[in-house]
């Protein structure tokens, strides 16, 4: 019998707090741990849900678009482009690029709280690719949107997304007219973003055809940055549907607000079916817990969780609430079981180990470190706003190994590689270093003079599975006793690195120990799980 | 299963078996036969090697392979994407089947007898989602069938029983199957883990160290941390291994620059010629979901199609030449696939939707040229419904390819292939075993009457052995099974009563063994 969405009632500590803040935002910091394990449970919800934060000051031109046939000269640096209707192409490419250093800055300065986690889900969900929209301010107004519905009502996001520019773009639905509709929208609504293709889908390919009659009609209008409805171009005759939705017919409009109209009737049908609710939450399962869903699963964790859904019309922060803090989502098997997805792996080290940025404000430094990171999460196959396609990252369907797909002989070796320059010389640009302080890190446990408590706390904060105390012997007299064997060797070192830090030749071997044994550590492959 | 019956299967590539031999399996000879052993070459670098390309999104396979001979429908179908007839690349020995007119490397190789075309491959009741109908390609399974494991990661699994314990070893010191790329695809999947290994470039592998490994727990994450540590493994076992044989080659013939599948296919050409015996190679190239500007508005000669198929007819005719300057032209058949075809009839958007059964290409220096099945039949009004129906089940291809190329014993291959497939001759007369090209097969399905209105009689000939007649509906999918059993040769008849069918394009579909036959017929 496993244990169900009945809330979590076991002690709560340290490898709780840190399990939830783990599947909850991009890397957990020693203070967010240490503040979560003294709150509870209940307050972490709390604090997680709560989305009252303004949303962050949108992406600033921080490149020289000299080079481009119409430059952005109006915008001066600094300043954001994203109100401004220059689509050439130079100019869009230098402006996605923006984007994406951007997003990656609101990743690694974000709070403990969902808004993150639920972009980046919905931006899985309903996927795009930015080289495909090719518009950067539809990219951006996208991204706005899901972000400032990350925690809000699914079938508001849905319907919003159907007219949204960029997906217009992405799927086509610009071109989708009434002489020659086209199903490309129509199909991936029903089959990726609301119903799936679980054994409870059952439309039809004639429910493909009649809903891209039902959408047919919007159009782009690239110097408003906004979608439009052009009625000369909707189908106004009735749309049948299957009996998977109960025969129903959408009523063909004529005017300006067909469209509206007979979209509201399509999320509202879309959404009736109860197969809507059970493949949303498996989704959110997937993201948050683990990819497995046994038929145990289904029916005492999925189904309570889909009538919840269905129960607060679609609003996700119940969900959100009854998965996180339910007795389920902390059985021991789960702890450590997600393989990271590269930006779990290369935001969460960061966050995890505080590493420095520049101030928030200082675009012109922090943009090109942020860069990096973003070439980096390419390499390892997450280049965040281009997923593979629009059924968004494998790992998140993919059967049989869903997670798993994240990690091969092509992509282990980038991690480690780019873990051991994080962990090591770090990459400097501008004449500005990003780099583990694997010192400083350490300062913040209880006791680092003591290499015993030292190494229990940095394997507890850094890996998903911990390893033995004989493992953990030997790396203390290895690294942190080079070869001796009495802890006192290390206390010494510590202490006189704290008392006289400007005693070179001990400070360089605190920091070579640290260094070294954090990046040990990071090589393991328990630190590629969480 | 080991690698034995995969070796005593086995004929060096190139090796006519002689003419007495025709019609006689090779298996029969396969063990202990004194002429027989004589050819079979050590192993070593002799093994042969398949190449399978992946064309990601869903080929417009009308657009790719165009039917000559029904021009007129096929204007009519998509009058603002078709290629016009006096752009079409022609193929010799072939008047009514073209080629678009991107693709004059594959054309070259066509004339010259690299290369064989199968015609509407596809598959009973086709799924129109990318991500099902690769799922399908990739498991080989039924449509309605859910299987886990990809068809090459289930051969895999029967050539190197017990993968990855105990592997390398001094038999197969190599990767079992190499995917060119940072993903793992399903077609390598094997029942317990992927079977294959991936890489984007193979002159740099980031060197680590692999720790202790302390016991995995037994719970979820037990099992990733497993699966963790044993990807850590091979990718430092295999590492050093990959790196020597790409260094060993230090001259190619030139690939064109700027195509990501020429980028895969010279690391793949260098892996094979660098010594390994890796057997499988997987490379993919994406962007073929055209729904909209698959041709530029008033050239449709140009745009996104006609870019993709230049580079990917561009880049198969480079790794040809450059197998050939390698001098392991003969070890290497390659094949093209994508998850569906698109629809017969346009759209507004300058593209086409998803649709069903499609063209794809074999080649190398040992296919058997030329073209299995007919072009497609095109409904002289088409509408948005109609599909090309499948002619060959892609599992065909693959049991081809694996029983006549690779070697794979029957035994084998219905373990693999999990069940019995039509064998086709898509490689040349003796390489494994022995099957000839049948010649025209008209006369073997007539249909009648047609127009039918209650029952259509069928009458079809028979060379004996497994035959197969379907009724197909006009978007390809299986209405009806009449005919499903091993008979004696001859001509018989068999009817339908097709009274409850909707009016419209229908298909009979005749199989028996290696040939194949669809006729259209009518429903007023």
């Amino acid at each position: 019998m496993i244990a169900t969405l009945t809330p979590y009632q076991g002690s709560w500590d340290q490898s709780t707090a840190r399990h939830l803040l783990k599947r909850t935002v991009f890397g957990a910091t020693k203070e967010q741990v240490d503040a979560f394990a003294a709150k509870g449970i209940s307050a972490c919800l709390d604090q997680l849900l709560d989305d009252s934060a303004p949303q962050p000051s949108p992406p600033v031109k921080e490149y020289n678009s000299s080079a481009a046939a119409s430059p952005d000269t109006l915008i001066a640096a600094g300043q954001t482009w994203v109100n401004d209707p220059n689509n050439d192409g130079t100019v869009a490419a230098l402006r996605r690029a923006s984007f994406k250093k951007w997003w990656v800055g609101r990743l690694i300065f974000q709070e403990a709280t969902l808004r993150e986690k639920m972009t980046l889900f919905w931006h899985n969900h309903f996927a795009t690719e930015s080289a495909d929209v090719g518009n950067a301010q539809y990219v951006y107004k996208h991204h706005q949107l899901l972000r400032s519905h990350a925690l809000g009502n699914i079938k508001a996001l849905t319907r919003s997304v159907s007219v949204d520019p960029a997906m217009l773009v992405y799927l086509n639905g610009q071109n989708n007219n009434r002489t020659a509709p086209d199903e490309n929208y129509s199909r991936e609504i029903q089959e990726l973003f609301v119903i799936g293709k679980g054994p409870g889908a059952g439309f039809t390919e004639a429910d493909v055809k009649a809903a891209a009659r039902v959408l047919t009609g919007w159009r782009n209008n690239a110097t408003k940055i906004e979608s439009f409805f052009d009625s000369t171009r909707h189908d106004t005759t009735n749309k049948e549907f299957s009996s998977f939705y109960g025969g129903k017919i959408i009523a063909g409009r004529t005017g300006p607000t067909a469209g509206d109209q007979e979209l509201d009737n399509l999320i509202t049908m879309l959404f009736s079916v109860e197969e809507a609710s059970l493949f949303l939450c498996r989704k959110l399962y997937r993201w948050f817990l683990y990819y497995e869903i046994t038929s145990e699963v289904e029916a005492s964790v999925i189904a309570p969780l889909a009538k919840i859904m269905r129960d607060n019309n679609f609003e996700v922060k119940p969900v959100l609430r009854a998965l996180l803090s339910s007795s389920h989502f902390y059985e021991t098997t789960y702890i450590g079981a997600q393989i990271k997805s590269p930006a779990d792996m290369l935001i969460g080290m960061l966050r995890e180990t505080d590493v420095q940025f520049a101030s928030a404000d200082a675009y012109a430094i922090n943009y090109p470190l942020w860069n990096q990171l973003v070439a980096y999460l390419t390499n390892m196959q997450q280049n965040l706003g281009d997923p593979p396609d629009v059924s968004g990252w494998k790992a998140f369907y993919q059967e049989p190994g869903f997670y798993e797909y994240w990690i091969n002989t092509d992509t282990l070796p980038k991690r480690i590689q780019y873990l051991d320059i994080l962990a090591t010389t770090g990459y400097t640009m501008n004449g500005f270093k990003v780099a583990v302080n694997g010192v400083n890190l350490v300062r913040k446990f209880s006791r680092p003079e003591n290499p015993n408590f030292l190494i229990d706390d940095l394997v507890n904060h850094l890996l998903g599975i911990g390893i033995t105390p004989a493992h953990k012997t030997q790396l203390k007299r290895d690294i942190l006793l080079a070869g001796q064997s009495e802890d006192y060797y290390w206390t010494n070192a510590w202490e006189t690195y704290v008392a006289t830090p400007s005693n070179a030749a001990n400070t360089k071997h605190v920091t070579t120990a640290i260094t070294s044994l954090v990046k040990y550590l990071m090589n393991l492959p328990e630190y590629q799980l969480m | 299963m080991d690698r034995r019956r995969f070796i005593n299967n086995y004929l060096p590539a190139g090796l006519m078996v002689p003419s007495f031999m025709s019609g006689v399996g090779f298996r029969a000879y396969a063990s202990g036969h004194q002429l027989l052993d004589n050819y079979l070459l050590p192993a070593g670098d002799n093994d042969r090697v398949l190449v399978v390309i992946q064309l990601n999104g869903g080929n417009d396979g009308l657009n790719t392979v165009i039917p000559i001979d029904k021009f007129g429908q096929y204007y009519n179908a998509r009058n603002n994407v078709y290629i016009a007839q006096e752009k079409v690349l022609r193929l010799d020995r072939h008047p009514n089947t073209g080629l678009h007119p991107a693709m004059t490397g594959m054309q070259q190789l066509f004339n010259e007898g690299k290369m064989h075309i199968v015609q509407s491959v596809g598959y009973p009741r086709p799924n129109f989602s990318h991500f099902r109908a690769t799922d399908i390609w990739m498991s080989a399974s039924e449509s309605n069938q859910v299987v886990n494991t990809g068809w090459l990661g289930r051969l895999l699994d029967e050539l190197y029983p017990g993968f990855p314990s105990n592997y390398p070893n001094t038999t197969m010191p190599d990767p079992l199957a190499i995917q060119i790329g940072s993903v793992t695809s399903l077609t390598l999947q094997g029942p317990a883990q992927p079977m294959g290994m991936s890489i984007s470039n193979p002159s740099s592998f980031y060197s680590f160290v692999n720790n202790q490994s302390d016991p995995a727990p037994n719970s979820y994450a037990g099992k990733e941390l497993t699966f963790v540590r044993e990807t850590y493994r091979q990718t430092q076992r295999y590492g050093d291994v990959i790196k020597t044989a790409n260094s060993k080659v230090t001259s190619q013939m030139p690939y064109p620059t700027g195509n990501t599948l020429a980028d895969q296919l010279k690391i793949v050409a260098r892996l094979i010629k660098g010594g390994l015996k890796t057997k499988i190679y997987l490379v993919s190239y994406g962007g073929f979901d055209t729904h909209a500007n698959q041709v530029n508005t008033g050239d449709t000669t140009g745009g996104i199609h006609a870019r993709l198929l230049g580079n990917v007819s561009s880049a198969i005719k480079a790794f040809q030449d450059d197998l050939r300057f390698l001098e392991i032209e003969k070890r290497v058949v390659g094949m093209t696939y994508s998850e569906f075809g698109r629809r017969i009839k346009s759209n507004g958007s300058n593209g086409t939707d998803h649709g069903a059964a499609a063209p794809l290409f074999v080649f190398g220096d040992s296919v058997q040229p030329g073209i299995s099945g007919n072009n497609p039949d095109i409904p002289l009004n088409a509408t948005v419904s109609d599909n090309v129906p499948y002619q060959y089940d892609f599992r065909s291809v693959y049991a081809s390819i694996l029983s006549n190329w690779l070697c794979v014993d029957a035994g084998m291959l219905n373990t693999v292939m999990l069940k019995q497939f039509q064998n086709l001759p898509l490689t040349k007369t003796g390489t494994c075993s022995v099957l000839s090209p049948v010649g025209d097969p008209d006369q073997l399905l007539v249909p009648y009457p047609n127009p039918f209105f209650s029952t259509i009689k069928v009458q079809f000939k028979t060379a004996g052995g497994h035959t197969l007649i379907q009724v197909l509906d006009g978007a390809g999918r299986l209405v009806k099974i009449l005919i499903d059993q091993v008979m004696d040769p001859g001509t018989f008849e068999t009817q339908y009563n097709g009274q409850h069918l909707p009016a419209g394009v229908y298909y009979i579909r005749l199989q028996n063994e290696i040939i194949q036959q669809v006729k259209t017929v009518i429903k007023v």
